[in-house]
């Protein structure tokens, strides 16, 4: 029997990047807001100290900064002749656990979408004809712009000291950024991070070849920055433990380096760790959220009654709990009608790993530093002769040089015994890896459900995975690895290059991207979407749906920069008119 | 006389500070810069309740329950019973309080200004709290004692204006001698307690933390800091050298932090122009002298660069600088071995919500390990700090373990 | 927030201690000792512990360009590993029903680390005393090597488990304990960072990383052991 607390104004599930954005939009606002994490809270000391944070083994190799799958994990298949399995250990993605969520093992890097990405569908029908699309792609414009969104693309900017260079301000292109970005209203609030030697090799290289080469937006702070709300960054020391682990020295946007230091001064703000919410709970219509229902550490139910509910969980977590709470109609591949799971979409990831002449050092790193072109990426080139739409963009990373995962050795290097030893030796100084970081697009069998068979440790059905890569992403991303192989035959002091192609099926166990979005899509109806455009349940006035979950498809991009802005705007939104009057915005 | 008159006045007006300050909100005042709060009020215990612990060489000493409650607080005392406390040192009932209650600094407020403090707690919620007996050592249980010690080292008396220095000085004078009591923590002691005669401000020990000297001093004194600095300082518990750690922390926060700008502008000129105290040499190590070859190994093996960076520099703002810095270079190193083995979280104000911290270095670093690395930061980049010792560090770990 | 008492209104007198300083207890849990050489066996038992020496020293060999894996300490560090939370599948989901499934769905198998371990040594050691009349650890390099090729591409069939699921196992924590910092047992004295030119965990190369092409001059440190030999 749940004991029910007092209620709030507003509860939010989750205390991730979303949670902390709504949650200090939301107490400016006046509102009383808590928080329910299901993980422990976190700060830079003692959680991310110099002192232990450079552990690869402990942290990235047995995974200590995220979620356990023996508490959460979902179940796994390529397509429906199969019989979904549990993802018994984390691979392919790396779900956040405890405040802060991803925002603290994340890279920083950081993009907007281009405009064409909210428009994909009726952009590309247009440009290519109706037929040029495959029946059983489900892509679907924004039901908003990316000039609705400039203005939050901004915000979350300035939020995280993005480190960058303009590439096109206020319709003018610019020297040294992305010319093919959507314009943007003033410059990156600290400039790029520092060039390295092998992104400066890259440059070169691209550059050659008549690209357009740009350092990518970085969540790692340039340098010594105060953000809008007052709070204070240190700037990034290159200390090439970035993707995976927290910062130790407050240089990587987070929601503990840029928001929590302010939100949780407040008194009208709390928060509750170890507090898993099982269940959102509805009254007797089923149109209106009373509230959540969350389990402690000790296993005790509790209710938490509120008068708005704001799903902050991670894209995969929104979408169980929807499903579990029974709000919305599941999606069902077979019918095609539905829309609770449907679109979910992933990244496309391939490698071409560079061996230079001299060394380059890749311990020396941080997560966004890396040189980008976007030559190939979204519809920035005539996709007439390909067959296949949408693209990726081709980065020169350099984020570290961590010895038990990030050693680069050629195609046929044995992979144990005295040649791998020597390819050890003989590479480890001199090799990086271009990224070729692929849009997924959303396909009519990529969804998700719940699982018949498999539970988790409250006893609710985990959530299935159907999804496997199909023809247009694989084509696309061949055709934009080759382009990424024109630019390592051109790099200057190269010894030769490796090839890691993203082919075949998809699969759980190597790492590529926690990327996963859709699911709870944005749209314009209910009948082809969960949320409208203000993030706002079809079905639930007083629920939004904050992250990823939100994308119709997947473009070409890192998502983090686009969930932002768009938190920033529902909860413009929910301020604005919602607050005023609560009820459908749409 | 008629400059005395003006000055008074300007001084008495200061007091009644800004404008429409009404007693009530001049008493509130004046507790945050008595930072009353602090020590009356137990580790998650209601503010002004008393019962914390405070250890002194001679036992533990508990604070008193300052809220209005009649039977277990002051809820029963008039405005001279209190005044006689904050003025004199005396209880209600004729006893003497330990000096531990800073009385002896308290003793320059002004009797209205006592007054407004005495109608702010009154309104405090009352709460109903015993205090433990203080587990004193004999004889300093015995509070008649106390009268002696008076005798040798307690100047009764509001404060004093001095008509050779600006107003300003004065209230700033007035702020830092009377409820700032500064000195309390900032002088160094006989061993007696008492403050030793003419070393006002020279920076004094306690535990296992030196509050540093704010004298004028070119070596660990205040002397490079400018008078906004200072006062940047008191308010937001920053600025572009270094940021409050440590019970400086708690001081910011709960009082300094909440004073006026032309307050803490006041106090940063009379702190300024404390006279300089006389140098002092470092102290001599016991040890044989340190490789500082070891000790810059450790600097940058031991990630101190993460913050710090690699020529000391800091980051304005946000990372305290050593190179130049006052306390690195104090005579005493309590402070830096202190920061060094148990690390520190920043003081934070609205004006600076990051709790920056460092954190502790004791469980990777032996004492031989500290003494090195800090000698060389105290004698790297122009620093003119002495050496540490192996057994300075152990002292201080010993302290910061006991404490725990 | 640490916790500070009020000042005493004394100096605290420093007394001169006599005795030698002292470290303070490595604050680690327990299975990352300070040593890095275990004193007793954690997990593996003496036959076991012999096939693990052997395969170390193959995969990762002591040759010209220096010590391998088992001068390296890495069994050891599979010692330590196995008798802790990874050995236990501490965080990973073990919840039935079992099923094969395909690559692409992971590892499926009900054994924890551990119990992979111990049933695939065990089946190794009698297919070899099979075929060779010999334990794994007393076959020759070159037979060694054709064993562990054999289970690299799964043509030695063994009765309990994969054997690709545990030589991909057995490889991967090999390079672990090869690279992992030494407070974790392998990397002995750096033998694996020193191999490539890693100099450990260190957080500032703002200066450096602009020197394109040149060596990075410190020597590898450890989190928890600073630059000491093992």
């Amino acid at each position: 029997m749940a004991t029910k607390l007092k209620s709030v104004d507003a509860v939010l599930v989750g205390f991730g990047w979303t949670a902390a954005i709504i949650g200090q939009e939301l107490t400016e606002a006046g509102l009383q807001v808590v928080a329910l994490e299901r993980g422990p809270f976190r700060d830079t000391v003692p959680d991310f100290s110099p002192t232990q944070i450079q552990d690869e083994l402990r942290y990235a190799v047995r995974k200590a900064t995220f979620e356990e799958p023996d508490r959460e994990t979902l179940t796994f298949r390529n397509d429906a002749s199969q019989t979904a399995l549990p993802m018994r250990q984390l691979g392919s993605f790396l779900p956040g656990v405890g405040v802060g969520g991803a925002g603290v093992h994340w890279n920083g890097q950081n993009w907007r979408f281009m405009p064409t990405d909210f428009k994909m569908r009726s952009h590309c029908e247009q440009r290519y004809g109706k037929k040029f699309l495959p029946d059983d792609m489900t892509i679907q414009d924004w039901p908003l712009t990316y000039d609705d969104l400039e203005p939050y693309y901004d915000k979350w900017e300035y939020l995280c000291g993005i480190s960058g260079k303009a590439g096109n301000l206020n319709g003018t292109i610019q020297d040294g950024g992305n010319p093919f970005e959507g314009a943007r209203k003033r410059e990156f609030p600290l400039p790029p991070l520092k060039r390295c030697a092998s992104t400066a090799k890259f440059d070169e290289a691209a550059k050659s070849l008549g690209l357009h080469p740009f350092p990518c937006p970085a969540g790692n702070a340039s340098l010594p920055y105060t953000n809008p709300l007052g709070v204070k960054m240190g700037q990034c020391t290159y200390c090439g433990y970035c993707e995976w682990f927290g910062c130790a020295n407050y240089s990587k946007a987070s929601p503990q380096t840029t928001i929590l230091p302010v939100l949780l001064r407040k008194d009208n703000f709390s928060y509750k760790t170890n507090a898993t919410v099982t269940r959102i709970n509805l009254d007797s219509t089923g149109k209106k959220a009373t509230g959540v229902t969350y389990v402690d550490a000790q296993g005790r139910e509790f209710e938490q009654p509120a008068d708005l509910v704001v799903l902050c969980a991670y894209s995969l977590h929104n979408v169980h709990l929807l499903l579990t709470s029974k709000i919305g109609k599941p999606y069902d591949p077979v019918s095609g009608e539905g829309v609770v799971g449907k679109n979910y979409a992933y990244q496309m990831s391939a490698y071409v790993d560079v061996f230079f002449d001299e060394i380059v050092n890749p311990f020396m790193g941080a997560g966004a530093l890396g040189q980008v072109v976007d030559d190939f990426n979204g519809d920035n080139f005539d996709h007439g002769p390909h067959g296949f739409i949408g693209g990726g963009y081709i980065c020169m990373w350099q984020t570290g040089g961590r010895p038990i995962l990030q050693h680069y050795l050629p195609t046929g290097t044995p992979k144990w015994g005295g040649g791998f030893k020597k390819a050890l030796k003989e590479n480890y100084l001199r090799a990086s890896s271009m990224q070729i970081h692929g849009g997924v697009m959303s396909f009519r069998q990529n969804h998700l459900d719940l699982d018949p068979t498999y539970r988790d440790i409250f006893g609710n059905p985990l959530l299935r995975l159907t999804f496997d890569f199909q023809k247009n992403d694989l084509d696309m991303e061949k055709f934009v690895t080759e382009r990424a192989v024109e630019i390592a035959k051109a790099v200057k002091g190269n010894r030769g290059y490796n090839v890691r192609p993203r082919e075949g099926h998809y699969g759980i166990v190597e790492y590529q991207t926690t990327h996963n979005t859709g699911g709870a899509i944005i749209g314009d109806s209910p009948s082809n979407s969960v949320i409208n455009k203000y993030c706002q349940s079809w079905d639930v006035p007083n629920l939004f749906v904050m992250g990823a979950s939100a994308y119709p498809q997947n473009p070409g991009y890192n998502p983090t920069g686009t969930v932002g802005a768009l938190t920033y705007w529902a909860a413009d939104a929910i301020r604005s008119r919602y607050l005023k009057n609560p009820g459908a915005l749409a | 006389m008629k400059r005395t008159i003006v000055l008074a006045a300007a001084f008495a007006l200061a007091s009644a500070h800004a404008g429409d300050f009404s007693q009530l909100q001049r008493g509130k005042y004046l507790v945050q810069a008595g930072d009353c709060q602090s020590c009356h009020t137990d580790k998650n215990g209601p503010p002004f309740a008393g019962g914390r612990a405070i250890p002194t060489p001679f036992g533990t000493i508990y604070s008193r329950n300052i809220t209005p409650d009649p039977a277990t607080g002051i809820g029963g005392w008039s405005d001279e019973d209190f005044y006689r406390a904050m003025h004199e040192g005396i209880s209600r009932d004729g006893s003497h309080l330990y000096p531990a209650f800073p009385y002896p600094w308290y003793t320059r407020l002004t009797r209205d200004d006592v007054r407004a403090i005495k109608s702010y707690l009154d309104t405090l919620e009352p709460v109903r709290q015993e205090i433990p007996p203080n587990k004193l050592h004999w004889p300093m249980s015995w509070r008649s004692l106390v009268s002696v010690w008076n005798s040798l080292f307690f100047k009764e008396g509001e404060w004093q204006p001095d008509t050779s220095k600006s107003a300003e000085w004065n209230r700033g004078g007035y702020l830092v001698e009377g409820p700032g009591h500064c000195g309390a923590c900032h002088s160094p002691k006989n061993l007696l307690g008492g403050v030793k005669k003419g070393d006002a401000f020279e920076g004094g020990e306690g535990e296992n933390w030196l509050a540093p000297d704010l004298t004028g001093r070119t070596l660990g004194g205040l002397s490079e800091w400018s008078v906004d600095e200072i006062a940047q300082f008191l308010l937001t518990g920053a600025n572009d050298r270094t940021r409050a750690n440590g019970p400086m922390a708690e001081v910011v926060e709960l009082s300094t932090s909440h004073m006026t700008e032309s307050d803490a502008k006041a106090m940063a000129t009379y702190l300024k122009d404390l006279p300089n105290g006389a140098s002092v040499a470092a102290k001599k190590t016991a040890d044989t002298a340190q490789d500082t070859a070891r000790g810059r190994a450790l600097y940058l093996d031991n990630n101190c660069t993460a913050c710090h960076m690699e020529d000391g520099a800091g980051q304005p703002g946000i990372f305290p600088r050593l190179k130049g810095s006052a306390i690195v270079q104090q005579a005493d190193p309590a402070t830096a071995i202190h920061l060094v083995l148990s690390g520190s979280r920043a003081a934070a104000t609205d004006a600076n919500p990051n709790r920056f911290a460092m954190p502790p270095f004791g469980g990777k670093l032996s004492d031989d390990d500290v003494a090195a690395l800090l000698t060389y930061v105290r004698s790297a980049w122009g620093n003119r700090g002495g050496a540490v010792s192996a057994s300075d560090v152990r002292s201080v770990r010993k302290q910061v373990i006991a404490s725990k | 927030m640490p916790t500070f008492s009020r000042r005493s209104f004394l100096i605290a007198s420093a007394t001169a201690s006599a005795t030698a300083c002292s470290r303070i207890p490595n604050t680690l849990p327990p299975e990352y000792p300070e040593q890095t050489r275990n004193d007793a066996p954690l997990f593996l038992d003496a036959s076991e512990r012999r096939f693990i020496d052997a395969a170390c020293a193959r995969i990762i060999p002591k040759d010209e360009l220096g010590p391998g894996a088992l001068e390296a300490g890495v069994p050891d560090f599979i010692d330590r590993q196995l008798a802790g939370p990874f050995g236990q599948a501490g965080t990973w989901y073990m919840q039935g029903p079992w099923s094969k499934g395909s690559e692409e769905q992971g590892y499926q198998l009900k054994f924890t680390p551990a119990q992979l371990y111990r049933h695939a040594i065990h089946n190794i050691d009698d297919y070899c005393n099979t075929q060779f009349k010999k334990t794994f650890a007393s076959l020759s390099p070159d037979e060694q090597d054709r064993v562990l090729t054999g289970l690299e591409k799964g043509e030695i069939e063994l009765p309990d488990v994969p054997s690709k699921t545990f030589f991909k196992m057995l490889l991967q924590n090999v390079t672990e304990g090869f690279f992992a910092d030494p407070m974790y047992g392998g990397n002995r004295d750096f033998i694996g960072w020193k191999l490539i030119g890693f100099p450990g965990p260190r957080y500032n190369y703002v200066a450096e990383i602009e020197q394109y092409g040149k060596p990075y001059p410190l020597p590898p440190v450890s989190l928890k052991l600073g630059r000491a030999k093992a």
